[in-house]
């Protein structure tokens, strides 16, 4: 091989060239790829919310705002549909900490009356086959069209309403405790005049 | 001697007789942790062939000005940034895809395989020699994940490129790591079984 020689400042002179031109075409590609990648994070975001309200002309994510959970300790993103002006729901980007593998993330629909429209899995890194199966509708109808003044959203065997996922118990009450900051959230910005 | 090899026996020996998953037992970290389902084990091929292939590139295109000493940090260098452009790109033409990979991607500057070939083969090879080199491991190692994705898909959740062949419940096992172990473990002894009677064949 006619390697250059290891001089100390050829060393150091090669190193140098090597970031600098590694670094500045990282710079290129990402200026390149800025647009796009907050184009597929928009896109993902409207995904999960088209999915749990519906019926909106409006664009929420460009109306979203942030509201702190009733406890304090954390903030919710909450996106409002609006049909000509007027608000028929509010999606409620929500997650649980408590999962059994990393965060739990979910978007919550409910309409003014504070009923869950739906619920769409944003993230989740559960066990596939069995906490995995928060993504699927039997295990999500349970929630839809339900008011939580009348579902407590605990599993079944604590005394709740929640039919858990076989095997995954775990993942079932991070589910549920998601769901139910969601809401506190959501009655809370309701009761204080946020939400109309 | 490298130099010797026509461009289609370099191109092939990634694939079947040097195969870095299966016989070189390279990369086991993305092998056994994406291949839950096929399409994973075929976007993280294309990732890492990718990467191969254009590390090889310019590492075979600037050997001759790198001094021996820092050769090593030199490469890695060029290797995390073609990472970071493919991370990039798949966050923006792939998302979904990219967030199924996760810290996958990021990952592959650390795959043996690449800083591998790296030093085995482009920093004394030429440009081209390289990149069919890297293009070769890049499709031996695609072809390696799709197989075992294939298999516990198949296995696991009963599906095939995620369309559900019975609406039932797989073998779970095959889905979660244990399951990968198993798999690799059986393709290889198949490899070596199926290389074995073919010696006895031609003694």
């Amino acid at each position: 091989m006619a390697a250059a020689r290891s001089s100390f400042l050829n060393l150091l002179v090669t190193l140098t060239i090597v970031t600098l031109v590694a670094s500045l075409s990282l710079g290129y590609v990402y200026e390149w790829t800025k647009e796009p990648i907050a184009r597929a994070q928009m896109a993902k975001q409207l995904k999960a919310i088209e999915s749990v309200v519906s019926g909106y002309d409006n664009n929420p994510v460009l109306e979203s705002y942030r509201l702190p959970t009733p406890n304090g300790k954390d903030s919710l993103d909450f996106f409002p549909a609006k049909k000509k002006g007027e608000l028929i729901g509010v999606a409620v980007k929500t997650k649980s900490s408590k999962a059994y593998n990393g965060d739990i993330w979910l978007m919550v629909g409910f309409n003014v009356k504070g009923e869950i429209q739906n619920i769409f899995v944003i993230e989740h890194k559960e066990t596939p086959g069995l906490g995995s199966k928060m993504t699927t509708p039997k295990f999500l109808q349970q929630f839809m069209g339900r008011n939580l003044t009348t579902m407590k959203l605990t599993v079944k065997k604590e005394g709740g309403d929640v039919d858990a996922i076989t095997g995954a118990t775990i993942s079932t009450r991070a589910f549920s405790g998601a769901v139910q900051t969601a809401y506190e959230t959501f009655i809370n910005s309701a009761s204080h005049g946020a939400v109309n | 001697m490298e130099q010797s090899i026509s461009l289609k026996d370099n191109f092939l020996k990634g694939v079947i007789k040097e195969n870095p998953v299966f016989v070189l037992l390279l990369g086991c970290c993305p092998t056994l942790g994406v291949t839950s389902s096929a399409v994973n084990g075929l976007g993280m091929g294309a990732a890492t062939a990718f990467v191969l292939v254009m590390s090889n590139l310019a590492i075979a295109l600037v050997k001759n000005v790198i001094p021996d000493k820092v050769r090593i940090p030199a490469f890695i260098v060029i290797i995390a940034a073609f990472v970071t452009v493919v991370q990039l790109l798949m966050a923006a033409y792939t998302p979904a895809l990219n967030e199924q990979l996760g810290l996958f991607i990021p990952l592959i500057v650390v795959n043996c395989i690449v800083l591998g070939r790296a030093e085995a083969f482009a920093s004394r090879n030429t440009a081209v020699a390289s990149m069919i080199d890297g293009l070769g491991m890049g499709v031996g190692f695609t072809f390696a994940l799709l197989l075992l994705g294939t298999i516990r898909e198949l296995l696991g959740s009963l599906s095939v490129f995620g369309y559900k062949l019975v609406d039932a419940d797989g073998i779970l096992i095959f889905v979660l790591a244990p399951g990968a172990f198993i798999t690799l473990g059986f393709i290889i002894a198949t490899m070596k079984w199926l290389k074995n009677r073919e010696n006895i064949k031609s003694h």
